[in-house]
């Protein structure tokens, strides 16, 4: 009986991954000593193959979070959303689902909002990521964050960093003209304490204050 | 003492979420989000079948695997020695044996943990799982509620015996009468958090974990009885929740998994379940199947009531809920007879969601009240008047406080009550039809115990400690709130530290008791606080000899007398001539044994809806929901808290449904694409309205719960309003567009 992956993985998908692993663990590593720089034959030499892999798995990454430049080395499969949480230390940015289905994980990616949990790390490449952490200037916080404050838009909290990078979104791509406008486009974000209605109208009076977002 | 109640003089004033900024800035910190050196990830990989035995673990490619620390199943697992004992090692919330995660190779349900993958990262962990291979003796599995009837059997104790009030099924002879079945489907908590654990070992005999649970001692005396440890050695936190409506009343097998795993690599440990997982492994609401048999006489005076559940939990535990009980007291019935029962499944045992068996019971008893009234041609506000419980005719008791009848006028009121018609299907917008309806729901106003800790420092600020956590009400708003009212200074000169084993105890978040149980504990912390102050003050000089604390003015810098503003001293001068660096006092406050009074929280929804019947379609057009919650301590997150409960209901009205694919025992929708929750463009304008009048026995404010009746009766009032727009009865939920298309 077949073991059940985290992810349903295509069995295909699962036969290649182990072929690429037992490429690298076994039969294959002495085609890749002979191209591989001089610590990772000696790393193989010492019956670290664990090492060789993680430099085969790597690959480089330049992006801007925050407005800080990372110049990173990344595995292909890390999402966008573990790498901020898990290795940039931004855990603001939330993880609900891993599937794209709930929003939690918006950020802005060049000034639009993106699921993070969607996105793989390594397709960021010399792009601008824009995270909650990233919002407030100082002690000043951005209109949209004050907004969520006084309408109370949230409970829990948890939703709150995505709503919000969505709520900036949301007026930005011209989707905030009515309060029905406001619901159907802030509709990728689950809110399961319930705080929809006031989600809505911390966003008309951002909207309605006019700032530049 | 005197009356020192500052809610019989003043009107709360609404105040923001004081962790607000920490919220909306992303430094709210959750369990999986705590930073802690060498941590490692760990992910659970579940069992294909729904029942059996595993025949073969194969966990060789998972342990070869780069970055792979450990793989535990059963053949390698630690023995834990709570575990050893067989029964009710950690102490659960039910009856029966709680799952022993790694224990054997016994199957008891879909997706049950049968390894846990430990790697360096999680994209490691999570790839390792997949290489666990295992091979099963499948047995025959029983998921189907309704084919399982005959199994039904009475829950262990007295609590749920059946209940008969004056003669037995006395409706069946009442001149008018109906006589229904409501089924309730598999409802999921999904918060949106992910079920999430660190659990970190200082040594061999001390552990720290941050965890998702509603109650950080609940979950220290599980952990420390599955490990068999002293509860000093054992350290819980859980500032932040990020939901749980339940999911978090009890401590999973996940949670003993990732402790255990974190003692056997020696290093921490972070484990955080997949979505699919919240939906398998961490309950749920039960299905549950209802009769309700119903007489009036012609005039609509209620002569008999009958209520039937029958609901699933697991094969290994029982799980009960207060399904029936809201049957016995809600109205005035001269003969009621309830009966509840239960059904082992192969599934993960059933937790309380919010409301929990009364949101269950009220769908139907509220829908029944609905039909008779329309039997009897009555508007079904007027029937429930007519039949209203001036007392609790189930405990012969006069009730606390009771305003159900100010929720019915003002709600009605606010929803325009009077433009609905006796016949469904007269009101009209073109295509779509206009209904309206309206349930009431109640739960009980319960107070436990609590111990707070206050801290005066010199510069006038006041620190206040509880164990207490916060998933989302508004706890430490609540406290702040309190405090402020009692000591009349300024929020942003108190703050709040809670949820964490390192605090006095307090309760559990479940229930609706908080407010009641902590807020009481807050309030009588701060008189004793000003008490205190009042004896320093005497001994500081002669000028406050003998004061009283009703004699002094508090502010946040200092002191006065009432009688003369003049004579003043700042807190630093008074803290500084006793001797003190700061001044701290610690008190435990609990329910005085009451038993002269009935004591229950009221609420009434009212929906009005339009339904589209070429497609189906049900747009809900505004919701008022009126609550009768005693005083409101923090009017604001009181709101937003009725909000919720409002949407909530209107999930398990029309979308909540966790589908299981009975040939397999496993659900097909697990999922937060396939199982729909209520999303943004589903939620219309929400009116919440509060009696706001005290309760003279609950607790000194005078409040009583809100957490659970915001969401009680709100799925009947949505089917009675389809009912009053389409003339169609669904006793189903939930009410999907394949029910009413015409």
């Amino acid at each position: 009986m077949a073991t059940k992956g985290p992810h349903n993985e295509d069995p295909n998908d699962k036969a290649l991954n182990k072929g690429r692993r037992e490429f690298l663990k076994h039969s294959s590593l002495l085609t890749a000593l002979a191209v591989a720089p001089p610590h990772l034959v000696k790393a193989a030499e010492s019956a670290l193959d664990e090492k060789a892999a993680v430099y085969f798995e790597q690959v480089p990454l330049s992006l801007e979070v925050n407005g800080v430049h990372h110049k990173l080395s990344v595995e292909p499969r890390v999402t966008l959303l573990d790498l901020l949480r898990e290795q940039l230390a931004l855990p603001g940015t939330k993880k609900g689902c891993d599937h794209g289905q709930c929003g939690a994980c918006t950020v802005h990616v060049n000034g639009r909002r993106v699921l993070s949990c969607m996105s793989l790390a390594v397709m960021q490449e010399g792009k601008k990521v824009t995270t909650i952490e990233g919002l407030a200037n100082g002690d000043q916080l951005h209109p949209m964050q004050e907004a969520f404050i006084k309408h109370d838009g949230f409970q829990c909290g948890y939703c709150t960093p995505g709503q919000i990078m969505s709520g900036i979104a949301c007026i930005r791509e011209g989707h905030a003209n009515s309060d029905e406008e406001v619901r159907e486009y802030m509709s990728g974000n689950i809110c399961r304490c319930g705080a929809y209605p006031n989600i809505v109208k911390a966003i008309a009076d951002v909207k309605k204050g006019g700032h530049k977002l | 003492m005197g009356k020192n109640f500052f809610f019989d003089r003043n009107e709360p004033v609404p105040i923001d979420r004081v962790d607000g900024r920490a919220k909306v800035t992303g430094t709210a910190t959750y369990a999986a989000e705590y930073k802690t050196q060498q941590i490692a990830y760990g992910f659970l990989v579940g069992s294909t079948i729904a029942k059996g035995r595993i025949k073969s673990l194969d966990t060789k490619m998972a342990e070869r695997a780069p970055g792979v620390l450990s793989v535990i199943t059963y053949l390698n697992a630690p023995k834990l020695p709570g575990y050893q004992t067989g029964k009710d090692p950690s102490k659960p919330p039910t009856a029966g044996q709680p799952l022993r995660i790694f224990y054997d190779n016994e199957i008891f349900y879909y997706d049950q943990p049968v390894a846990l993958v430990i790697a360096d990262t999680f994209e490691r962990a999570v790839h390792a799982a997949t290489l666990v291979k295992a091979q099963y003796e499948k047995a025959v599995h029983q998921t189907e509620l309704d084919a399982n009837l005959s199994r039904a059997k009475v829950p262990t104790g007295p609590r749920f015996e059946d209940y008969k009030r004056g003669e037995a099924d006395a409706y069946k002879n009442a001149p008018v009468k109906i006589e229904q079945e409501y089924h309730h489907p598999i409802e999921v908590h999904n918060p949106m958090e992910l079920a999430s654990i660190i659990a970190r070992w200082e040594g061999k005999e001390q552990v720290t974990v941050y965890t998702k649970t509603q109650g950080v001692e609940a979950t220290q005396r599980s952990i420390a009885a599955a490990f068999k440890m002293p509860l000093e050695n054992i350290t819980v936190n859980a500032e932040h929740i990020g939901g749980a409506f339940g999911m978090g009343l009890r401590t999973w097998p996940y949670e003993i998994a990732c402790v255990m795993g974190a003692q056997k690599i020696g290093r921490p440990l972070k484990l955080v379940l997949h979505r699919e997982q919240m939906f398998t492994n961490v309950g749920h609401r039960p299905e549950t199947i209802q009769k309700i048999g119903m007489g009036a006489t012609t005039d609509g005076k209620l002569v008999g009531l009958t209520h039937e559940a029958i609901a699933d939990t697991s094969s290994y535990e029982e799980f009960t809920e207060a399904t029936v009980n809201i049957s016995r007291f809600l109205y005035a019935c001269p003969n009621v007879t309830t009966r509840y029962r239960l059904v082992p499944l192969n599934i993960c045992t059933p937790i309380w969601m919010r409301g929990p068996g009364e949101a269950t019971g009220a769908f139907a008893l509220e829908s029944a009240m609905d039909e008779l009234a329309f039997a009897l041609n009555l508007d079904p506000l007027e029937f429930r008047i007519r039949n209203h419980s001036d007392t609790d005719p189930e405990r012969n008791l006069p009730w606390s406080s009771k305003h159900v009848k100010e929720c019915y006028e003002m709600g009605a009121e606010k929803i325009g009550w009077k433009e609905r018609k006796l016949q469904p299907r007269a009101l009209k917008d073109g295509d779509w039809l206009i209904g309206y309806g309206m349930g009431t729901g109640s739960f009980g106003a319960f107070r436990g115990a609590a111990t707070v800790k206050i801290k005066l420092e010199p510069d006038g600020k006041l620190l206040l400690q509880c164990s207490v956590n916060d998933m989302g009400p508004g706890t430490a708003t609540m406290m702040t709130s309190i405090a402020s009212n009692e000591m009349g200074w300024p929020v942003n000169q108190i703050k709040v530290e809670m949820g964490s084993t390192n605090f006095p105890p307090g309760p559990t978040q479940g229930g609706s008791t908080v407010t009641s149980t902590v807020g009481a504990a807050v309030q009588e912390t701060c008189t004793a606080l000003k008490e205190k102050i009042a004896e320093l003050a005497g001994k500081a000089g002669s000028a406050f000899q003998a004061v009283k604390a009703e004699d002094l003015k508090f502010s946040a810098t200092g002191i006065s007398l009432q009688k003369d503003a003049s004579v003043k001293i700042a807190y630093n001068e008074l803290l500084t001539k006793n001797g003190l660096a700061a001044l701290e006092l610690t008190r435990e406050s609990k329910a005085k044994q009451q038993q002269s009074y009935s004591m229950y929280s009221f609420s009434v929804h009212f929906v009005k809806l339009r339904v589209h019947p070429p497609t189906g379609r049900i747009r809900i057009d505004h919701v008022v929901s009126c609550a009768d919650a005693g005083t409101i301590v923090s009017p604001k997150t009181a709101a937003s808290q009725m909000i919720g409960g409002v949407v909530g209901g209107i999930g398990m009205a029309l979308m909540e449904d966790m589908v299981i694919d009975h040939r397999f025992g496993r659900p097909v929708n697990n999922n937060l694409a396939d199982y729909h929750v209520p999303v943004n463009a589903d939620i219309p304008p929400v009116d919440v309205l509060f009696v706001n009048k005290k309760d003279p026995h609950t607790n000194p404010m005078g409040s009583k719960g809100l957490g659970e009746i915001a969401l009680v009766g709100v799925a009947p009032a949505v089917a009675n309003a389809v009912f009053n727009a389409t003339g169609k009865r669904i006793r189903s939920l939930p009410i999907t567009p394949d029910k009413l298309m015409e």
